[in-house]
């Protein structure tokens, strides 16, 4: 299968103070589409690091980001912000949803940045929720839902517009064992049944069974994995 | 559009759950705009006041050179003179229409206090060329006896003022006979008696001004301005005519400049404590809802609707206060009476106007403190890199 991610001899260093500290050295991986992918590490590895600069969220400070075949690495925030809105979907720890919204238009906020009309957008908002079990909790606001039922919305607003990839960072660290299985057994259907790509940042080796492919990172470097390293 | 719609009221819906650091802008700026407007339309009342007082086609002659009525002083032959000058009405009997007043200061009580309050002499002719001019109670005043009419503002401002009351200046007793009305303008806070009568009382013959109604052959500008030519021209008078309206707008001047200029000091510098209320909440709310915003801009929100969201809020927020502090100064102030000394020293009672200029001049505060108070917390909401603000750094 081809690389829908391709990241070549990436580095990323932060300046704190006057001190420059390198989080990714050199690092170079491919992740195929349809792929889902965990990546494992202690904390200050650079797995965060990394899923930022696969979900165009951070820009590496040398090397090359490729996404759907197309350089990102270069791209101004405003380019990044579109190819994001365009390209991928987000699920993050704590839900990230939107408290003053119900279920429904917290899902419907990403395609409020296409030209969809209304009526598309509600017919897409409920096939999302469809897939993800809580159709009938669409009125809802999230301090209304529980935590696995808040992280259902969360996937689906990410996958609403139909990203190229999802990008989940720890999306199973804030729910107890059972809900986390739901949850990742929820993401495993998207990637088998509908093809979704899904890169997941995690610390749970549980939960990075349910990957296809696990990559583990250490000091910023790949340590071991079955994603293939490109050299 | 649709970016800046959707932001804007998840920004908005959310304000309840921030009430309290949003209520600092709300009273800060109310009370920005309250004291503005208040200060302001005691500025307005008084220049409403004095500005509404006289009459176009009456002139005013004082002595030469001297700004106010109370500086000035007439003999008796130049009154006469004066009198006769070509372009003052006739009346039916063929006789000029033209009142040589004289005003003179006196002491009254107002809330424990002693202030002065004009008392002026006033012919016949005085009264029947001021047509605003308007007995509500009692009788006008006798030649000869001392007896005064008093103005509607006269007493409400001034302790004793009452119909039948007796008044003592100089050693004398006075007896209010009358109240008139004439309109709010600033005679309403003097006390009138006939014109001889005062000058026997006072022992000065002359007239502090003469006031003459202009004859209506021409416009009343072009028949003042020929007035004045002749004077001009006449070496033997020693005087200055005026248009009456355009003496009461000048008196009104120098009071309206100071307030204007003492309210604008006080709103500038509670503007600016205000401004800084308004960036300390703005900034409380972006780090309120950084994670949100992050999460916006990571899905792929730009940072335009993102930093409308935070104007908008804190714009709403300053116009709020702004409505407040303009209808409590409306309510508190508007048509409340008070007096002040006038060019003249002497009392001039006035009531503070709320004009919709001024809640617009204090709308338009509030707005600016709104737009500086939200600016720069709305830059650093789109600033901070997307990645660091999801980690809540």
């Amino acid at each position: 299968m081809s690389a829908i991610v391709s990241l070549s001899n990436v580095v990323k260093s932060y300046t704190r103070g006057k001190q420059t500290v390198e989080v990714l050295h050199h690092l170079s991986i491919e992740i195929a589409q349809g792929d889902f992918v965990a990546l494992m590490g202690p904390s200050g590895s650079g797995k965060t690091t990394l899923l930022n600069l696969i979900g165009g969220l951070d820009r590496p400070s040398s090397g090359e980001v490729k996404v759907a075949g197309e350089r990102i690495d270069q791209l101004s925030s405003g380019q990044l912000a579109k190819w994001r809105a365009r390209h991928v979907g987000f699920v993050f720890q704590f839900y990230n949803l939107m408290p003053m919204l119900s279920a429904e238009r917290n899902v419907e906020l990403p395609l409020l940045l296409t030209s969809l009309s209304s009526a598309q957008r509600k017919k897409n908002v409920q096939a999302a929720l469809t897939v993800v079990g809580l159709a009938e909790r669409a009125k809802h606001k999230p301090a209304e839902l529980s935590g696995g039922q808040a992280q259902r919305v969360a996937i689906a607003r990410a996958l609403v517009a139909d990203p190229t990839l999802l990008v989940c960072d720890e999306p199973t660290g804030d729910l107890d064992r059972s809900t986390a299985d739901e949850i990742l057994h929820l993401l495993q259907v998207l990637n088998k049944d509908h093809g979704k790509t899904i890169v997941m940042v995690t610390h749970d080796p549980k939960a990075a069974e349910y990957a296809s492919h696990q990559l583990h990172l250490d000091k910023g470097q790949l340590v071991e994995g079955d994603v293939k390293a490109a050299a | 559009m649709k970016q800046v719609l959707a932001v804007t009221w998840m920004n908005l819906r959310s304000l309840p759950s921030r009430y309290l650091t949003s209520l600092v802008v709300v009273v800060g700026i109310a009370l920005v705009v309250g004291v503005l407007v208040a200060l302001q339309s005691m500025g307005k009342g008084f220049e409403y006041t004095l500005k509404g007082t006289g009459s176009e086609s009456r002139a005013l002659m004082l002595s030469a050179g001297v700004t106010a009525e109370l500086s000035s002083y007439i003999d008796p032959g130049m009154v006469a003179l004066l009198r006769e000058l070509p372009g003052i009405q006739r009346d039916a009997a063929g006789k000029p229409v033209a009142s040589a007043e004289l005003l003179v200061i006196t002491e009254l009580k107002r809330g424990g206090d002693d202030v002065n309050v004009a008392l002026r002499g006033v012919e016949p002719a005085g009264l029947t060329m001021r047509p605003e001019v308007h007995l509500a109670e009692g009788r006008l005043f006798k030649p000869g006896l001392r007896e005064v009419i008093a103005g509607r503002a006269a007493t409400r401002q001034f302790s004793g003022v009452t119909l039948g009351a007796t008044l003592e200046f100089r050693n004398s007793q006075w007896t209010v006979v009358g109240i008139f009305d004439s309109k709010g303008d600033a005679h309403e806070s003097e006390l009138w008696t006939d014109a001889d009568t005062a000058r026997s009382a006072f022992g000065r013959p002359g007239a502090s001004a003469v006031l003459a109604q202009l004859d209506g052959s021409k416009p009343p500008a072009d028949s003042l301005k020929a007035l004045q030519d002749t004077v001009k021209a006449d070496p033997r008078f020693q005087v200055d005519v005026l248009g009456e309206r355009a003496y009461y707008n000048e008196q009104s001047q120098g009071v309206t400049d100071n307030i204007k200029f003492i309210s604008a000091f006080i709103t500038a510098i509670m503007a600016i404590g205000a401004v800084f209320g308004a960036l300390n909440t703005m900034y409380s709310a972006v780090a309120a809802r950084q994670i949100e915003i992050a999460t916006l801009r990571a899905i792929g929100f730009s940072g335009l609707p993102v930093m409308i969201s935070v104007l908008v809020e804190s714009v709403s927020l300053a116009l709020i206060g702004g409505l407040i502090g303009a209808g409590a100064a409306y309510l508190a102030c508007d048509g409340l009476t008070t007096a002040t000394l006038g060019a003249n020293f002497t009392q001039v009672a006035f009531s503070f106007a709320v004009t919709p200029d001024l809640v617009e001049r204090g709308l338009a505060w509030a707005l600016a403190i709104g737009l500086l108070g939200g600016f720069f917390p709305a830059l650093k909401a789109i600033w901070q890199p997307v990645a660091a603000a999801l980690r809540g750094a």
